[in-house]
């Protein structure tokens, strides 16, 4: 077998998709969680891209992973957060930027804010590549 | 041109998709990172690891921290109790100084630097260009100006330099290790982050509660009203003394006779008391709360159950969060004090050590007046003074403003003092004159050094000889010791005035108006272990009648009356009393009135619904609690009745009221006159009486009364939602504890009104050890995520107590002590 061939197997494998998908979004999730110790917020984009580029997927693949798993990284942040704070200060920041004192949906957007610039970022990162994975 | 399948597919394909999935990351990003109006740039805001997440604070959170900084001298801990109360104890001065500006930083840093900015005229640079008059009226006034007079002061002398200088070294080694996550939420919310905390900060604190209680502008509303009274009515509308005064020196106090009596000048009448000057009008300026006030008192040993003094204060502010005070001890090789701070200046500034107890209560004595001047043209250089021109010194103040460019004022400074209102800053009311603000507050002044002999002073004339460094704002001063003694003393410099000297704004022309001296310190009202056992203040005025000097002001009649009354008639007193004392309810303004109400309210007229309320005020027991009836009746009675007595005669000349008649006025002049000539209504050609002014203000208000009764909303806790806002008021909503249900109110001991009252309340018993009843509304940590925010504002509410932990030192083990900071030099 050429290598063409191998590399075709080995793309199209289930197995191995799940895999490369799930180490996509693990990988960004940690990294970000790292790289937010230090750095601004908007660092997430960066580790988000920088997996996407290492790991090649579809495109969509690409996005999903870095999408959920800043969605499950700042969301999961907050959820441990707020329950150690019993809910005091999402409720009031809900309320004020939402007029909803509602910590589900704080913590909802929090995830959303994040997921949509890994999402994208990783996005980008996948189409650096010349070729895609297919 | 021919593109090679695997160009085309490359360009379509990749490339295009992404320059787009870029433009989108990068457009997101640029999206959550911008503040959009009000709003917070989401990015950074919802960030778990920097925005308002990370101000959530564990309910579990330990405070115990091991912090090493070059700064100190020593080693030095802080043993924190389960109220997050801090008990530091230190080696010398300098440590403790610092680490109470580190605590304050850590706790309440937003606060300390939001007010001193307030102070300073800086709002615009955080809030934009809806806070350019409030800067500008702050510059105008001299508040920069001041508080730089108070610098040189505090720099110039050992002890207030040593203080204040490791105060702000403390506050900066913590803000040098602020990351941007845990910057206080405020910050997060508005969008900026600290400065460098400076000396003049500290200041500049002291001049912004300075112009909290002594900054009356009544002088303006006043000469507007010249056009419409004499100064003959306008003494009966706005009394000087009351006939029911109990007065803070008790009655029979001799006083000296004056060395130096201030002449008025010779044209007086013409030129200043009924000069009429139509330029002036106005409204209601944004001045200092009527309500900013206070109750002191210290009951000695023959009148307590345990034979030891009893002290007792409870400052009328704003109620706010965070908290204006912040609770603390402070052990050093000089002293030991344990009391409330004000994050912004160190030291202990209500409390008590091993040996006495201090407290205070606004004097609300005018110390501020107006004076109107002339100027040669518009660049302000020279006014006209003495028959010639003088010229003024200019001042050019810049406003930042954020978003925009810098503003430049130019503020004129005379011998008159910086002028305020001109041409290009007028009020409706100032028209725009030239009017120059002379206060006493300019003066050079360093109040931080009373505090500091205060927090250490072991008998009565230690406590004297502090005060004696004490200029403005002028406060009721109290004292206990454990030696036996009780003290007051109103002490501040005030003008040596001529009866009816600044009530209206002064002639700035020649030296004939201004201020000819200040009243001797030696005249300064004062009881010491007097007869009666006991030494109080309520905002009343200081003296009686014999009073040798000229002293307006704005005095409540009504608070120190039921104080006195109370404290007369106990006897083994003790804390307990002093609880119900400070949470007593008793309206007696209401005392005063309900019995003209009864007896000028034509009840023949009254129809079942009218009756209905009336009955209510009939058997009320003139008790303001918070599920009395009555007392909101009460309230929108009075208020109806003043409008109808007051307002024809305030109206005639504009529809603008000016100022209004303190409720005492029309209390005092229906009790001794029913025929009392504002009575009528000046509007309609029939001659009102006394039982139409109050059977119609009554019957005016029953469908409010019904609305009221029939939204459950009747009675006066529910009435009066007594509010703690936060600093930010209506616009952070969820950070404000609102709808308190607490009884109390206006004129009333327990102070408490819609959002201003007792913003501490202590209990000081000075047996062999030192008992302490505290709480005040709010709580030690200024982190609305926090479960130490708000704390004990329940425990207020209910009128209970915390009984402090008095830390002795060395006592490490002490079962209160909850976490511990260890501060070292390396």
């Amino acid at each position: 077998m050429d290598n063409a061939i191998l590399k075709k197997l080995i793309d199209t494998n289930p197995k191995i998709i799940k895999m490369k998908f799930l180490s996509a979004m693990l990988l960004t999730a940690l990294l970000s969680y790292v790289s937010g110790l230090y750095f601004p917020w908007w660092s997430i984009a960066v580790t988000a891209f920088v997996v996407a580029v290492a790991i090649p997927q579809k495109p969509f693949h690409s996005f999903l992973a870095g999408f959920l798993a800043l969605f499950l990284l700042w969301a999961g942040l907050a959820l441990w957060i707020d329950m150690n704070n019993k809910h005091l200060l999402s409720l009031k920041i809900a309320e004020i930027l939402f007029k909803t004192p509602s910590h589900a949906l704080i913590m909802s957007v929090t995830g959303l804010v994040g997921a949509l610039v890994a999402g994208f970022a990783a996005l980008t990162g996948n189409y650096v590549r010349k070729k895609p994975s297919e | 041109m021919f593109l090679s399948n695997f160009h085309f597919y490359y360009l379509i394909m990749r490339l295009l998709p992404f320059l787009i999935s870029a433009t989108v990351t990068t457009g997101f990003i640029i999206l959550f990172n911008t503040r959009i109006g009000p709003a917070p740039a989401f990015g950074k805001f919802l960030s778990p690891q920097h925005g308002f997440w990370q101000n959530a604070e564990a309910s579990t959170h330990s405070f115990n921290q091991e912090i090493k900084l070059p700064q100190l001298k020593g080693n030095a801990s802080v043993y924190l109790d389960e109220r997050l109360v801090p008990h530091i104890v230190s080696d010398n001065d300098a440590d403790a100084y610092f680490i109470q500006g580190y605590l304050h930083a850590k706790f309440r840093l937003w606060q300390m630097e939001f007010s001193t900015h307030a102070a300073a005229g800086r709002v615009s640079e955080i809030i934009g260009d809806k806070a350019i008059n409030f800067d500008k009226e702050q510059r105008r006034i001299g508040m920069v100006y001041a508080a730089e007079n108070m610098l040189q002061q505090m720099e110039a002398n050992e002890f207030t330099k040593l203080s204040v200088d490791n105060y702000t070294t403390g506050i900066n080694a913590y803000i040098e290790t602020l990351s941007e996550s845990e910057l206080p939420i405020e910050y997060k919310l508005l969008g900026y982050v600290p400065e460098k905390w400076a000396n003049i900060k500290t200041a500049l604190f002291i001049k912004q509660m300075t112009k909290t209680l002594a900054y009356s502008v009544d002088d303006l509303p006043f000469t507007a009203l010249k056009n419409v009274f004499t100064d003959a009515q306008m003494q009966v509308l706005f009394p000087e003394t009351q006939d029911s005064l109990s007065a803070i020196a008790p009655s029979g106090t001799l006083f000296d006779k004056p060395e130096f009596v201030p002449i008025p000048p010779a044209d007086v009448d013409s030129v200043y008391l009924q000069q009429k000057d139509s330029a002036l009008k106005m409204a209601f300026l944004d001045q200092p709360s009527k309500d900013n006030g206070s109750n002191n008192w210290a009951v000695s040993g023959k009148k307590t159950k345990s034979g030891a003094p009893i002290l007792c204060n409870d400052p009328h502010l704003d109620l706010t969060l965070p908290a204006i005070w912040y609770e603390m001890q402070m052990t050093t090789n000089t002293m030991n004090a344990y009391g409330v701070s004000f994050p912004g200046i160190p030291g202990v500034v209500i409390g008590f050590n091993d040996s006495i107890a201090f407290g205070f209560t606004n004097a609300g004595r005018d110390i501020r007046d107006f004076y109107e001047l002339k100027f040669k043209d518009e660049t302000k250089k020279e006014y006209w003074f003495n028959k010639e021109w003088k010229t003024a010194d200019q001042r050019i103040e810049e406003i930042k403003i954020k978003g925009q460019p810098s503003l430049f004022d130019t503020v004129a400074y005379t011998i008159f003092g910086p002028v305020t209102y001109d041409a290009s800053f007028s009020t409706p009311l100032t028209g725009g004159k030239a009017i120059a603000t002379r206060w006493i507050a300019h003066l050079p002044s360093n109040e931080l050094l009373m505090w500091h002999y205060l927090d250490r002073a072991k008998n009565y004339t230690d406590y004297y000889n502090a005060l004696q460094f004490y200029t403005v704002p002028s406060q009721n001063m109290i004292f206990a010791s454990k030696s036996g003694d009780i003290a007051i003393r109103q002490q501040g410099i005030f003008p040596l005035r001529w009866n009816r000297q600044g009530v209206y704004v002064m002639p700035g022309f020649d030296s004939s108006y201004l201020w000819q001296g200040y009243i001797p310190l030696s005249a300064t009202p004062a009881s010491f272990n007097p007869e009666r056992g006991f030494v109080s203040s309520a905002n009343q005025r200081p003296v009686d009648s014999t009073y040798p000097y000229y002293i307006p002001g704005g005095y409540d009649v009504y608070r120190g009356l039921q104080v006195n009354r109370r404290l007369a008639a106990l006897n083994n007193i003790t804390a307990k009393d002093m609880m119900q004392l400070q949470g007593d309810n008793f309206n007696s303004l209401a005392e005063v009135v309900v019995k003209l109400m009864k007896k000028y309210t034509s009840q023949s007229g009254l129809n079942t619904e009218e009756q209905k309320f009336y009955d209510l005020i009939k058997n009320w027991d003139l008790q303001n609690t918070a599920n009395s009836k009555a007392a909101t009746i009460f309230q929108l009675w009075i208020d109806a009745l003043e409008q109808t007595v007051w307002k024809d005669e305030f109206t005639q000349k504009d529809t603008i009221v000016y100022a209004w008649p303190d409720d005492y006025t029309l209390a005092d002049a229906i009790t001794k006159d029913s025929l009392f000539v504002f009575i009528d209504d000046i509007k309609t050609p029939q001659q009102e009486t006394v039982f139409d002014v109050f059977t119609n203000s009554f019957k005016q208000i029953v469908p409010e009364l019904t609305k009221l009764e029939t939204e459950n909303k009747l009675e006066w806790g529910v009435h009066k939602n007594t509010t703690v806002y936060h600093t930010l008021r209506t616009a952070l909503m969820p950070f404000a504890r609102a709808g308190l249900q607490t009884g109390g109110g206006k004129h009333i001991v327990n102070a408490t009104q819609h959002s201003h009252g007792p913003s501490w309340r202590m209990i000081v018993e000075l047996t062999a050890e030192t008992e302490a009843h505290v709480v005040y509304p709010g709580g030690q940590s200024g982190n609305p995520g926090s479960k130490y925010y708000d704390q004990f504002v329940d425990t207020w509410t209910k009128g209970e107590y915390y009984t402090a932990w008095i830390m002795k030192r060395g006592d490490v083990q002490n079962k209160n002590i909850k976490w511990t900071m260890q501060f070292s030099k390396n």
